[in-house]
């Protein structure tokens, strides 16, 4: 590798280069994300804006956004009003998100840390909260080991495990299509524990796993794995796929005409993948975690209403909720304790129902003592196309509620050893 | 089992098709102008987005044909002002400054179109498979095979009998003798550069068809589109197209045994043919 | 002339790098972004051993720095819970592997040994992807963390202070920078200096270039591994995210921007990158696209890197 080298005017690159440096300076944008004040509460948020999560984190970022402005109208937190600090952790970077986390922690001081949306990132930050022994809500990251085997009393999760989500759809599926399944499952750690609950509910009901297919994040290709499914005729073909592979293969299925031969189901699917899909390719029996349509629930058409000024006209998705649900929480276990520190604010989570303006769904879900674990409510039903003169982003039908409760493992079975500081 | 692998074969080559496409239009511009493109990923996915764009005014086909062409220019317009400081120095540089530019296009596409995922939908008479025996056999995919193989077909037809084609050719044997024979290099260049992006659109028209339309759709494609250049031999075009053939279905084979490794494959078969034979499948000798 | 500059460059470098946990805070940063810092200096620079001494790419050098974390984070969580024991197999198996691969890659040059770099990285890739039982799979190695270091009379706390682990850090750094210098100062570094420039004229002096090629790329990877340890330890977790390609790709980008031509060009890249990617996207969403621009401009202005501006403008 040689290099030859055509020499340019230095004049003419001196002055570009001055220009160039002139342009990178001003960093007064339109989206400046945050602005450091003293003496307010801050809540450090590091979760994805860039990568593959991009979408779920805007979500999350604009709920949590919501939650800050309401609380502040309102009075803020113990008096003091309240300051959002934004972090990119980007969408798969440990050493970034944790050296985010980090940085609000250490630099910023910040009271409360909120993230992450990949279960590994996660995982990674609570151990580190836990290490600085800070007070940590997990919104959107599903990995059982946040509140199973690697909880800590400092952390607290928003979203359910994925182990409620199998839980709560495997009966369903069990008595409306039958027992044998084949599973197609993005290899990594929120795959396989939805895959090891599935397994766990059909052992438990005499049925059979006919094949499981494993396929890296980031899969464009599901061809191979859809021609292997169809083979084996199952009753079921159960898609545990993170979001942008469940929208490939989404398609692919379609375009195999598998819609028509097999069952799709599977566990967790979110509105930002349904609005991904065009009409053909809405199908399907899923979990959703929150979803906007809910006739009757107090105060979740203000909830849309207020999130549809925030995003430009679009409907609050589960993570919108989850991280508005977050940042209330950190509000309510602060009032509640009436102290800042983490330990009195652990402690005051015990058990803390979330009011209904909070809660946005029917059954109070509260925060389970033991594991840290809110205990939602889960909502099943199919994806469809959006009906004819309703809304364009009505692309799932409810069937049913499950309490989080009910579908949860007890907490002697999560593996959850909480070791509370002396 | 037969069966199976059967289906995985002839589907592995419609995929190695679309990677071949990709890696036609990369090597296209190695060639020529020794430029790694690393925004080529970028490319695809600002055809994908130009087409969902023009979706609602010319339709799929309108967009299909237009949008290739849109992002050609794009491409022609960024080798003016970009791409053309590169010629002569470290491909190295290259490398750092498309890393950068696919940068720009990763987070411009997300500013622009938003990073949620857009629904794109093709004519429900190819989001069919062709009969219920051969059900992987969809519409979509042999259209696509179709395509490749027009497209294909009309390269290598512009690259034998144009006076461009000509040019390109003798250009990427001796830049320096064509130059000397009076001809534009730099127009030469950058028509070139612009045939590659041409290619690198159409893959990403067709790639909406099948998955998801975000700003990252073009990252994972990137890696398979320089093994099928290395398998298939740097510098022979034939070569990319028959490596871009040969790792899709490596890679449909292997996810019938082992579905996980479908992507490991493709690195070892890539190991392999640089330790056993470095200059490819249809590669000269010494030619990098 | 020239020498004085460089020495005063030499000092002004180890003066910030030595008070940095006290001015880095001051600027409004924080001390664990110059531990980051420091990390990926050592692995740009031990790439740099190879690319900007030797003249060889290598694209696929994460998978040493993988192999030095995973060896750390496997040992210390399953077999001992000791730091040193931890860095020395990781650095052991790393260097190990790198030197068993080099025969099988030495004959090829130019891209094709880059390519073929980065189809032995993503074998390790795919390796600690599959064996979830021994690597955690995607999810990594996590749940242990970096031991304190008990030296007989006293201990150092470093897990728990972040002072103490960027001078821990430092030292590492300052220890394997030396010996990088002394090896580019003598007659092996000449010999791998001239093998960069006009490898046929070097064989034809009888220099036996495979051999010395082979050597350099054992002492690249083994200093690669070491930072690959260093990685572990600063976040407590290490995943396949560090074997990937793209890993080894932010290393030649360190190299390129700060200088392939100068020894501390590497670090100045690293402190550019991370630095800039740091500030930025703290403030805005769309840092992405001021990074790319960032790099374009640099690749279009500055001909040899960050630092080659600065040599050019001295010399002359």
């Amino acid at each position: 590798m040689k290099s030859s080298q055509i020499s340019r005017g230095i004049g003419r690159r001196t002055l570009l280069r001055t220009g160039a440096v002139a342009g990178l300076l001003p960093l007064a944008r339109p989206f400046v994300l945050s602005a450091r004040a003293a003496d307010t509460i801050k809540i450090g948020l590091d979760n994805p804006l860039t990568g593959t999560f991009a979408a779920l984190g805007k979500n999350e970022l604009i709920g949590a956004q919501l939650a800050v402005d309401q609380i502040n109208a309102k009075g803020g937190i113990l008096g003091r009003q309240v300051e959002l600090l934004v972090e990119d952790s980007t969408s798969g970077d440990t050493a970034t998100a944790v050296q985010k986390a980090l940085k609000l922690i250490e630099r910023d001081n910040v009271n409360f840390l909120i993230g992450n949306i990949n279960s590994a990132l996660a995982q990674a930050m609570a151990n580190t909260s836990f290490e600085k022994g800070v007070f940590h809500i997990v919104p959107g990251g599903h990995t059982d080991s946040v509140t199973g085997k690697q909880c800590h009393w400092n952390v607290f999760r928003v979203c359910n495990t994925t182990r409620m989500e199998t839980n709560s759809v495997s009966k369903l599926l069990l008595d409306k299509y039958g027992k044998k399944w084949y599973f197609i499952t993005t290899d990594y750690a929120f795959g396989h524990s939805l895959q090891d609950g599935f397994e766990a509910s059909l052992a438990a009901a005499g049925g059979t796993k006919l094949g499981a297919d494993f396929t890296p994040l980031g899969t464009s290709e599901f061809s191979p794995n859809l021609i292997k499914a169809q083979s084996t005729n199952p009753d079921a073909l159960i898609l545990l796929l993170a979001g942008d592979d469940m929208i490939n293969c989404l398609k692919q299925t379609v375009q195999f005409g598998l819609d028509k031969k097999l069952h799709i189901a599977g566990a967790q699917q979110e509105l930002e993948v349904n609005k991904g899909l065009p009409p053909n390719a809405l199908f399907g029996d899923w979990v959703f975690e929150w979803y906007w349509k809910q006739p009757g629930v107090p105060h979740v058409e203000e909830f849309v209403a207020d999130i549809r000024k925030k995003s430009g006209g679009s409907v609050p998705t589960a993570r919108t909720w989850f991280g508005y649900a977050a940042i209330w929480t950190c509000q309510l276990a602060a009032e509640k304790a009436k102290s800042l520190k983490p330990i009195d604010l652990a402690k005051a989570m015990q058990g803390l129902v979330l009011p209904p303006e909070v809660a946005l769904m029917p059954n109070n879900p509260y925060y389970r003592i033991g594991d840290n674990q809110l205990m939602p409510t889960l909502f099943i039903g199919h994806s469809q196309p959006a009906p004819a003169g309703g809304d364009p982003e009505d692309l799932f039908a409810v069937t049913q509620l499950v309490k989080g409760d009910e579908a949860a493992l007890p907490v002697d079975q999560t593996g959850c050893k909480m070791e509370w500081p002396s | 089992m037969s069966q199976l692998l059967l289906f995985n074969i002839v589907n592995g080559l419609i995929i190695g098709a679309f990677y071949a496409l990709m890696a036609l239009g990369l090597s296209l511009i190695l060639n020529l102008s020794g430029v790694i493109n690393f925004a080529h990923g970028g490319f695809l996915a600002i055809g994908g987005y130009l087409a969902y764009t023009l979706f609602p005014y010319l339709g799929f086909w309108g967009a299909l044909i237009a949008s290739p062409f849109l992002v050609a220019l794009i491409g022609i317009l960024i080798e003016f002002v970009l791409i053309r400081w590169l010629y002569g120095r470290d491909p190295l540089y290259s490398l750092l400054l498309t890393f950068g530019l696919a940068f720009m296009i990763e987070d411009g596409t997300r500013f622009i179109w938003g990073a949620q995922s857009l629904p794109y939908q093709i004519p429900s008479w190819l989001a069919a498979p062709l009969s219920t025996e051969l059900f992987f056999l969809t519409g979509y995919r042999v259209f696509m095979m179709i395509l490749v193989a027009a497209v294909v077909l009309g390269l290598f037809l512009i690259l034998s009998y144009t006076r461009l084609g000509l040019r390109i050719r003798a250009g990427t044997l001796d830049l320096e003798t064509v130059s000397v024979l009076g001809v534009n290099v730099r127009v030469l260049r950058n028509l070139n550069f612009g045939l590659g992006i041409f290619l690198a659109g159409l893959a990403g028209v067709l790639a909406v068809g099948m998955l998801g339309l975000e700003p990252t759709v073009g990252d994972n494609l990137i890696m398979p589109s320089f093994i099928a250049i290395i398998v298939g031999g740097l510098g022979s075009l034939p070569g990319t197209l028959v490596g871009g053939l040969l790792i899709g279905v490596a890679s449909g084979i292997t996810s019938v045994f082992l579905p996980s490794a479908s992507e490991a494959v493709m690195y070892v078969m890539m190991a392999v043919v640089l330790i056993a034979r470095p200059r490819g499948i249809l590669g000269e000798e010494g030619r990098f | 002339m020239p020498k004085l500059d460089k020495r005063a460059g030499d000092v002004l470098i180890w003066i910030l790098l030595i008070a940095l946990p006290f001015w880095l805070p001051f600027v409004g940063s924080y001390i664990e972004l110059g531990t980051h810092v420091v990390v990926y200096a050592l692995a740009a620079m031990a790439l740099n051993f190879l690319l900007g001494y030797t003249g060889v790419l290598s694209f696929g050098h994460a998978a040493y720095f993988g192999l030095g974390a995973y060896g750390t984070a496997m040992t210390i969580k399953y077999l001992y819970p000791s730091t040193p024991l931890g860095m020395l197999v990781g650095i052991a198996v790393s260097t190990g592997a790198a030197a068993l691969i080099g025969p099988m890659i030495i004959r090829l040059r130019g891209v094709y040994f880059a390519m073929c770099t980065i189809a032995f990285g993503q074998v390790f890739y795919f390796i600690a992807f599959q064996w979830r039982s021994a690597t955690g799979g995607d999810d990594g190695v996590s749940a242990w963390h970096r031991m304190p270091l008990h030296l007989g009379f006293t201990s150092i706390d470093i897990l728990g202070s972040s002072r103490a682990f960027y001078y821990f850090v430092l030292a590492v750094f300052a220890v394997c920078a030396a010996a990088m210098a002394f090896l580019l100062r003598s007659p092996f570094g000449r010999t791998l200096l001239a093998i960069r420039e006009n490898e046929r004229r070097a064989r034809f002096l009888g220099i036996p270039v495979d051999r010395h090629i082979w050597v350099s790329w054992v002492v690249s990877c083994f200093f690669v591994s070491v930072a690959g340890t260093l990685f572990a330890l600063m976040n407590n977790f290490v995943d396949p995210r560090a074997l990937r390609w793209d890993q080894s790709g932010n290393f030649v980008i360190m190299a390129v921007l700060g200088g392939m031509r100068s020894f501390w060009g590497p670090l100045i890249g690293a402190a550019i990158f991370l630095v800039l990617q740091d500030y930025l996207s703290s403030h805005t969403e769309n840092w992405m696209s001021f990074i790319g621009l960032f790099f374009v401009l640099v690749v279009l202005f500055f001909p040899r890197g960050v630092l080659g501006l600065v040599r050019r403008r001295t010399s002359s």
